[in-house]
Order: structure tokens, then sequence, then C-alpha cells
């Protein structure tokens, strides 16, 4: 990492000869300190592209995480903004309707056989792309499962609901882990939207209504998502899982540890799983809790600012970034899934064979965008807060009442998020 | 008798101490725990924290979670921008509120007294309240510099420091103190046709070493600590402050425990060593009054 | 005499003119226009111009009704009883939801209730969570306030003794002070971890195992204890130093002639120590008041208000309203209702403790 910092310090020196000639663009993005290798390869990419054509110069301005939304959105307020964003997928609906964002103008074709959550499109216009998706699964060690006698779920053929209550059943009558199933409860934010919305969605309820985005009511507080609702709060009621104190150490090293039977994550965490138990690890597909398996999809995208003067070179800047030898790297560097089967094929992990190869199967067949609407930011947070009552104990019927109503009044305040 | 006496001041001595090392065992042992901390790998600080071997320095030490640290944010540049926008901010803060405290005690002037209280009333506003009008309002400010002229305060050192420079609770611990202070003081030095400049100077402010420290105290804190107002302002990483760059370690999702705990001690050290400059100060002046316990 | 010494205009201006001004820009200015915000539907993000609505954030936030719930009866009338014997109601959802009968109910929740004969006699709020964090908001400060100030005076008399090294002991007490409460708040959630947390170690070491583990933030019993004990820890220090500033202010001839009359201890305490203490009373007294109610960073990085909204406090509300949810006018219209509380607190003690 140090040397590829260097690497990009050499590249800038190289290119001060031509500086002169290239308008500087800005480029915010959110890995700052990242520990993977992130971080140095938007710094290579940005070192090539500077290379590579004498018109532009991308300029990278990296922010911590969970500080990065609110600077984006202070640096709005003031009209600050850069020429190319960084944008989480769900969030960018909200900056494009809030006029931070204009539409890429990048040729569809250059885009296709990208993965469906990899591309942003809000109002018929594609505003953000990415070079990566995530994916969550259930990682599991096929000893403990054939040992009690469960069966190993395909894509074809996932658990059902009853077959993956009675899966955590028999895993907790074992008395072997602390809990059966590790949700990552412990994850607090956007974690929770994009983790188990999903579970939401296969029960046949939603955060929202997707026809038109108008109303959550009956949607998040109808039958499907009551009867989800007391799934879930059973899930903690009969310690199945962790609840929302659960220790953030656990869960990193529970499930490795042997603390949990399950756990319910990403791919970014897969790796170690695969040092950890080899051919024994087991990556699932989500159960089918009645309306087919789900999980979240999207991850972070590039697109340009709407304030930006010079949209050509944000253009060409990110259409250099979506080469397939950086999708391949930086899924070689990240442990994500490189957004086409192209550049898939060409990574240690997602090729044919490769450790994690089920992943772009799973981001490819079960993925489901996160509600695409200017109200997702606020949805996501009722909701994440909805689900955390929930599991300690409040209300099922009440507390799926109170965010419809939150939701809603959030909605006819900003007259429709403009749909 | 003498002995049995001497026994006596011995337990009573040793009672004393007694309460003093409890009390402080109190408010170390956190502390204890992240120094200790920064020097583990993180899987076994982790397991560590189930045993009261968090506090101890056991197991496999060394200085790899300081090494890592620098290696993933630039530290040094985020210390010295916040010691030195703390700092400026600090001897501003000192002197302006100060003279205004100066002036609400001793002077008397047409209309401080609804000004002054208007400026304690504001007190009670919390800076997280006001920081989406303040952000819009700064970013539209002027500034002449080496430039010329320029709109707009963001990504500069001052924005950072101007809208702290002056706060009620500095003013406040002032007036406080300068009330105590004898007015005869005051009024002798006016019959021998000082100005007021001069008694500021010469007569008040080297009577104020407990409070200047106080006040510099709270306001390093306040200053150093900042992490809402230098996020929304400040885009460019080299005027980064240190507690915006915790996110550099925090923001993961495998938290580097290790690597943070290494953090926080590091960015401990200067203010701990602020306070420990200006307790200086205070045993001065308990040296000086010589006040019994 | 006196008067005409110290009368003087233009240096009293002068002399106070930066400090004021710089006040009056950078707070006073954008207090009014977050007030004003709090009369619109004013939003972070939007391209929808903002509109005066008058108190209308207001009453969302601050509207109460009273229901009386009448529990379910059978064909004959008489009162159905659920297997434990409990009395059955009607689900509120049935008034409160798409009920026209009702518009006073109308999107109103739960805050709480309690049985009179056979009837529930309920109180509804239009923002229960709103209405959850003043109660906790006025509890963290009840609690706070007066434990922080006692203990800071029990620690400044402490370690103002004239013992040797006692310059390390003030310097230990105040270290939690220096530490940023953002980096506090993190270090305590290992001491608080559930199950086999440092805390819950430490104690039951202490008790020789009889201890069972707590969850200290997981619970809606212990939670709001638990920060206010944490916030405690971490701000008497620098209370202590301002008792220990205002000790060092009484003159030593006091004590002398204390010591002269042959005062005991308590009434060297009670009659010189005390009212040499005054303005610091008055000054910490209001400190810690205002630090209470701005309460952010440990809930913030702690609990995000739970479980259970059981640690919901004003200004983590305005700030995730207006930050999180990009709602300005309802951040604005929280950090407006908290100005007035707190003046009018601040008022109260101004007048309880005043110079007669």
């Amino acid at each position: 990492m140090k040397n590829l910092r260097h690497a990009t310090a050499l590249a800038a020196i190289a290119c001060a000869g031509m500086a002169q000639a290239q308008t500087e663009l800005s480029l915010w993005y959110h890995g700052a300190g990242s520990a993977n290798a992130e971080e140095a390869l938007v710094n290579q990419v940005v070192a090539d592209f500077n290379a590579s054509q004498s018109d532009w110069k991308v300029v990278l301005e990296t922010f911590p995480q969970l500080a990065y939304n609110d600077a984006v959105g202070a640096a709005a307020l003031a009209d600050e903004l850069p020429d190319i964003l960084d944008v989480d997928g769900p969030v960018m609906p909200n900056w494009a309707w809030a006029g931070y964002m204009q539409p890429l103008g990048i040729d569809e074709a250059k885009l296709e056989g990208f993965l469906p959550g990899t591309i942003g499109r809000w109002n018929g216009e594609i505003y953000s792309v990415g070079l990566w998706d995530a994916a969550v699964a259930m990682m599991a060690r096929r000893s403990v499962l054939e040992e009690n006698g469960i069966r190993i779920p395909t894509l074809e053929e996932p658990w059902t609901r009853e077959e993956f209550d009675g899966v955590l059943q028999t895993l907790k009558d074992t008395g072997e882990f602390d809990y059966p199933l590790d949700l990552g409860m412990a994850w607090k934010g956007e974690w929770y939207p994009y983790a188990f919305s999903p579970f939401l969605q296969s029960f046949g309820g939603d955060i929202v209504d997707r026809d038109g985005y108008q109303t959550a009511e009956g949607v998040l507080n109808g039958d499907a998502a009551i009867e989800f609702g007391e799934w879930w709060q059973g899930l903690f009621e009969n310690d199945m899982a962790p609840g929302t104190s659960q220790d953030a150490a656990d869960r990193e090293t529970g499930f490795l540890e042997g603390k949990y039977a399950l756990s319910w994550n990403g791919n970014w965490a897969a790796l170690p799983v695969v040092e950890k138990f080899g051919d024994d690890a087991l990556f699932l597909p989500a159960p089918d809790f009645g309306e087919g398996p789900v999980i979240g999809g999207a991850s972070w995208q590039f697109g340009i600012a709407k304030t930006s003067e010079h949209p050509e070179g944000a253009r060409a800047f990110i259409e250099f970034a979506i080469q397939p030898k950086y999708l391949s790297a930086f899924s070689d560097g990240t442990g994500l899934i490189p957004s086409t089967a192209d550049a898939a094929a060409d990574t240690a992990n997602y090729n044919a064979g490769g450790a994690l190869e089920v992943f772009y199967e799973l981001s490819e067949n079960q993925a489901k965008l996160r509600p695409v609407t200017p109200g997702y930011i606020v949805q996501a947070k009722v909701f994440e807060k909805a689900l955390a009552d929930i599991a300690n104990g409040a209300d099922v019927i009440d507390t799926l009442d109170a965010a419809v109503d939150e939701i809603n009044e959030d909605i006819e305040n900003n007259q429709g998020y403009g749909h | 008798m003498a002995a049995v006496k001497a026994d006596n001041h011995g337990m009573r001595l040793a009672s004393r101490y007694a309460v003093l090392i409890l009390v402080a065992i109190i408010f170390v042992f956190p502390l204890l725990f992240m120094v200790m901390s920064s020097l583990k790998p993180s899987a076994q600080l982790l397991l560590d924290t189930k045993s009261l071997r968090a506090f101890l320095p056991v197991g496999d030490l060394s200085f790899q979670n300081y090494t890592d640290a620098f290696a993933r944010a630039p530290i040094g540049v985020f210390v010295f921008n916040s010691v030195l926008v703390t700092g400026i901010t600090v001897l501003l803060c000192l002197f302006v509120c100060s003279l205004a405290a100066f002036a609400f005690v001793f002077i008397d002037w047409g209309g401080k007294a609804v000004i002054f209280s208007v400026l304690l009333a504001t007190l009670i506003i919390p800076y997280e309240t006001i920081f989406i009008p303040l952000l819009l309002m700064v970013s539209q400010l002027p500034w002449i510099g080496a430039d010329g002229f320029e709109l707009g305060w963001l990504n500069t050192y001052r924005v950072q420091i101007a809208p702290f420079i002056a706060d009620a609770l500095s003013i406040f611990l002032f007036v406080q103190f300068f009330k105590d202070l004898p007015k005869e003081l005051i009024e002798a030095s006016r019959v021998e046709g000082a100005s007021w400049w001069s008694i500021y100077r010469r007569v008040v402010m080297p009577l104020s070493g407990p409070v200047i420290a106080t006040a510099a105290i709270l306001k390093f804190l306040f200053m150093y600590n900042q992490y809402l107002w230098p996020l929304m302002v400040v885009q460019e990483e080299a005027i980064r402050p240190v507690m915006v760059g915790l996110g550099y370690f925090t923001d993961q999702l495998n938290v580097p425990w290790g690597e943070v705990m290494a953090y926080l001690t590091i960015i401990t050290v200067p203010v701990l060593g602020f306070y420990l400059s200006l307790q200086r100060v205070f045993i001065s002046s308990v040296a000086s009054t010589g006040v019994k316990g | 005499m006196a008067s005409k010494l110290t009368r003087a205009n233009r240096a009293g201006w002068l002399m106070a003119f930066p400090g004021v001004a710089l006040m009056t820009l950078f707070i006073i200015v954008p207090f009014f226009l977050a007030f004003a915000y709090s009369l619109t539907n004013q939003r972070l993000a939007s391209p929808n111009a903002a509109e005066y609505v008058g108190f209308k954030n207001y009453s969302d936030l601050l509207g109460v009704a009273v229901f009386t719930l009448e529990p379910e009866r059978d064909d004959s009338g008489a009162v159905i009883r659920d297997e434990d014997g409990e009395i059955e109601y009607p689900r509120l959802r049935g008034f409160t939801r798409n009920n026209p009968d009702y518009p006073n109910l109308a999107g109103k929740r739960e805050w709480f209730s309690w049985q009179s004969g056979e009837n529930r006699t309920v109180v509804l709020a239009s923002d229960v969570v709103f209405m959850k964090a003043l109660v906790n908001t006025f509890t963290f400060v009840l609690f706070v306030a007066p434990i922080q100030a006692g203990l800071a005076l029990c620690l400044a008399l402490l370690i103002n003794q004239k013992l040797r090294g006692i310059n390390i002991f003030r310097t230990i007490y105040f270290m939690p002070v220096v530490v940023s409460i953002v980096v506090v708040s993190l270090l305590w959630q290992f001491i608080y971890s559930p199950g086999e947390g440092l805390l819950n170690n430490v104690l039951g070491w202490l008790t020789f195992g009889a201890f069972e583990g707590i969850d200290w933030l997981g619970r809606t019993d212990t939670a709001l204890p638990s920060i206010m004990a944490m916030s405690i820890w971490q701000g008497v220090g620098f209370h202590m130093v301002i008792w220990l500033a205002g000790l060092q202010n009484i003159s030593p001839t006091l004590y002398e002639a204390g010591e002269i009359e042959g005062a005991g201890k308590w009434q060297t305490f009670r009659y010189i120590t005390w009212p040499g203490l005054r303005n610091t009373a008055v000054l910490i007294l209001i400190v810690i008041t205002m630090q209470a109610f701005a309460l952010f960073a440990q809930i913030d990085v702690m609990t995000q208000g739970g479980p259970l909204d059981s640690t919901q406090v004003l200004v983590f509300q305005a700030v995730e309203r207006g930050y999180g949810k990009q709602d300005i006018s309802g951040g604005s219209t929280i950090s407006a209702i908290l100005f007035v509380i707190v003046l009018t607190i601040s008022l109260i003690q101004r007048y309880l403790t005043r110079e007669r």
C-alpha cells in the first residue's frame, strides 16, 4: 500500500510536466483509511488516468466512510461539490433528486453485461455506475450441517421458512453454540436495511410501496410485514440470534471461533472464512420465506456532480475506471464482486471454481435493489429503528404502524419526492 | 505517648493515601485499558477484554499498532492541524473574552446590562443545533487574503477558528472571577490616572492566573475534540483535525481495534501535555496563596 | 465618586466589542436563522422551495391526547378476559389509524397508560420519541447535575490537602476530562460489554462469582444510568478543578481566624469554605446543567437512543432529524424548544441563587 502511494506520487511528478495543459477535476471517495487495498487501487486508477491522456488531471480526496454523506451534503449546501462523486447505490436517487448529480451520459452499450446492482438509474436516466457489487450469504460449515442431518440448500432450492426455522432449532438443540445464527446486529446503520429488508421482501412486504413510492401503508404494516415482524421478534425471544447489544468483536470473530453455527454476512467477510475452514466453508443462498429468496444489491458507484464544469472530463474518467482490468483488480484487492462476468473470469476468487464464485451467482440471481427513491435515506433509518425496537421486544404491529406513519409523513413533507 | 501520637498520625496519613489511590484507580482504569490495548494485536486485545488481563501488559506486546496506524492515516498532519487550530483559538479566546469580561465587570457603559444578558443566554445554545445556518453563512462570508478579495470560507483554517473565539462560557468564567477581585485596586489605579487598557494589562490580568488556566483548558478541550463542524466545512485531507481522522480507523467493517487504541493514545498525548503545562499555574497559585486543606 | 471613576462609555464599548461582534455573527444570527427554519418545512437537500408553515412543526412534536379504552365485551356485555385473566381491549390502531370518528387521535401513538377500574386510560402523543427524549433529558439532568457537582466538590476537598505527591493525584483525577467524550464512549463500550465484559468481570471478581453479568447498554432499565455514570466519570474532574480554583480563592486569613476561634472541620466548611464558594457554586451549577442538556456524543456512539428509546435525548434527536433525516425544520424546532426549556431553568436558577 505504501509502495503504491509512492507510485502515485511518482506518477504525479511525471505528469507535472504536462500539468499545465491538464484541467483539474476533483474526485471524492469514501474509503479513507480502508485497511484493504481499496484506497490504493483508487489512487492507481487516478494515476493511470492522469498519465493516459493530457486533457484532465483528477485530484483525489478521500473521506472516512461514516462522514462521507454528511460531507457531501454540507458541500452541496455551500455549492462546493467536486466534479466526480462516489455514491452509495441506494443514496443516489436522493442526490440526483436534490440536484447534486447529473446523468452520466455514458453510452448504455458500454455498460452491457454489468450486474443489475452496479448501475444506478433514476427517472429513466443512468446517474451512476459501480466497479463492483456486494452480496450477502448465509455462511455455514458443511461438517456442522451434515452432522445434524441438515439439507444443504441450493440456488434452485433454498431453505423454506419452515425448514429454516427447523434448522435453527436443530442447531440450538445441539447446545454447541452460543447462538445458532449471527445476523450481525452489532453493525448499526445501513446494514439493517441492506441485510434484513430482503427477509421482509421475501415474506411479501417491503419498506415502501414501490408502485409510485407514495406510501408505506399496507406494505410495511400489512399482513406479510406483521408476519415477518413476529418471526423476527421470535428469533431474539427464543435466543436464536444475539440481539442489538451484540458485541462488535463477536460479530467479527464469533463464527470463526465456533460461537455461531450460521452467519448472515457479506462477501467482504468471506475470505477469512475460506482461510479458516477451507472446503468446509459454505456460502448459502437466502432462505425463501414465501415470495422467493432475496438479497440486497448495489454498492458504491461513481457519478458526476451537477455543478461540475467539466462533465466530459468526469465522464472520461468514469469510462476509464470501468475497464475490465480495474474491475478485476478491485475484486482481487477487496474481495468484492466484479461488475461483469468477463471481469469475474479474470479474478482470483470469482473465476470458475473460485472460492467466492457463488457470490457472483447470488448477486446475479437474488439481488433486489433497495427502494429506488430519494426518500430511501429516511426510510432506511426508520426501518432500522423499527427492526431494532422489535428485536428488543416492542409490540410488532404498533412499531410497524409508527414506522409507516413516519415514512408517509416524510413523503408528504417532500411533496412525493418527485416520482 | 509520643509514639502513639506518631502512630496515629501515620495511620491517618496512610488512610488518606488509601482513599486517594482508590479514587485514582477508578479514574485511570479505562485509560490504562486504552494504553495497554494499543500494544496488543487486535485479536488478543478483544480476547483480553473478557478478563482483567485487559489492564495488564501481558501477551504479545509490540508497537506494531502504532506503525500500522501511521501507515493508515497521515496522523502527523491531523495532530498538527488540531494543535494549530486549537492553539490559535485558545489564545484569541483568552484575549477577546477576558477583555469583554473586564468591560462588563469594571466599567459602566450604556447598554451593558442588556448586552450581557443576551450574551449569557447564548450559553444554552448547543453548537450542534446552529451548525447548518452557520455553514450557509460562512460559505458566503468575504475574506481579503493574499490573493485579494474572495468569497466563502470553506476549506480553510479560519473557518475552524473564527466561530469559536468568543463564547458565553469563557466570558462568564472571567466575569465570575473578576467579580471576586477587590474593586479598590481598580479604583486606586483610576485615581492614579491609569488608562483602562493598562489596568487590564498590568493590574487585572496578572492576578487572573487560575481563571486563565481554567478557561484555556476548557476551550482547548472543546476545540481539540471538534468533530461535526470540521467535517462539514473542511474537505481537504491536508487541513483535517484529529477527531475526523478517527473515522479512518472506526469506519471500517472490521475495525482494527489495536490501531484504534494506538490512535486514541497518540491524540490524547497533546491534550495531556497541555494540561500538565498549565497545572503549574495552579501549583504556583497554591504556593502564592498558601491555602491549607 | 466611584461611579464617575468607572463610567466610560467609549472604553467599555471598545473593549467589549470584539467578543460581542464575534458572538453576534457566529452564534446569535445563526440561532435566529435556526428559529426561522422551525417555522418552515426547510429540508437539508431538496429541489422544493421551503414554505412557511407556522407552528405546525411545534404541534407535530408537542401534540398530546388522552383517551379511555373500554374493554372488549361479549354479546352479554361481560368483559372478555384472556387466558391469564387480563382484560382484553380493542387495539388502539383501530382509533388512531384511518378512523374519521376520532380526528384528534389520528397519527398519535401510545405514550403511557394506566388502569382505572375496568377501563384503561391512555395518553397518546403525536411524537412519542420526542416525548421520551424530553423525559430522558430531564432525568439525565436531574441526576447528573447534583451528583456530579457534589462528587466534584468532594474530590476538590480531597486534593486540596497538603500531602506529598498530591499533584500526581490531581493529574490523574483530571485525566478523563482531557480525553474526548467520543473516545471515552468507545472505551466504555468495552467496559459495559454484555456477558464477559470488563465491568461484569470486575464485579464478578469482587463478589467471588456471585454477580450475574448484565447487558448494561442493552437493557432499558440500565442503559441510561450506565451513560449517566460514564458521563459523571468523564466530567467530574473538570468541575473538581473549578471548585479547586474557588477553594484557593478563599483568603487564608479567614481559615487562620477560624483556627484561632477553635472551629471544627465541619464548622470551618460550613461558615468559611462554603460561603467563599458562592460564585463558584453558581458557575458550576449552570455549567453542569448546560452540559447535561447538551448530551449527545455518548448517545451517538453508544446506543443511538436505544434500546426501545430508553436513551433518546433532545440534542441527539435534533441532530438525527436535522442531518440524518434531512429534516432541518424538525431538528431546528427541537433546538428552539430546548432553548426555551434551558432558558427557563437558568432564569429559575439565577433567581434562586441571586445575591440577596
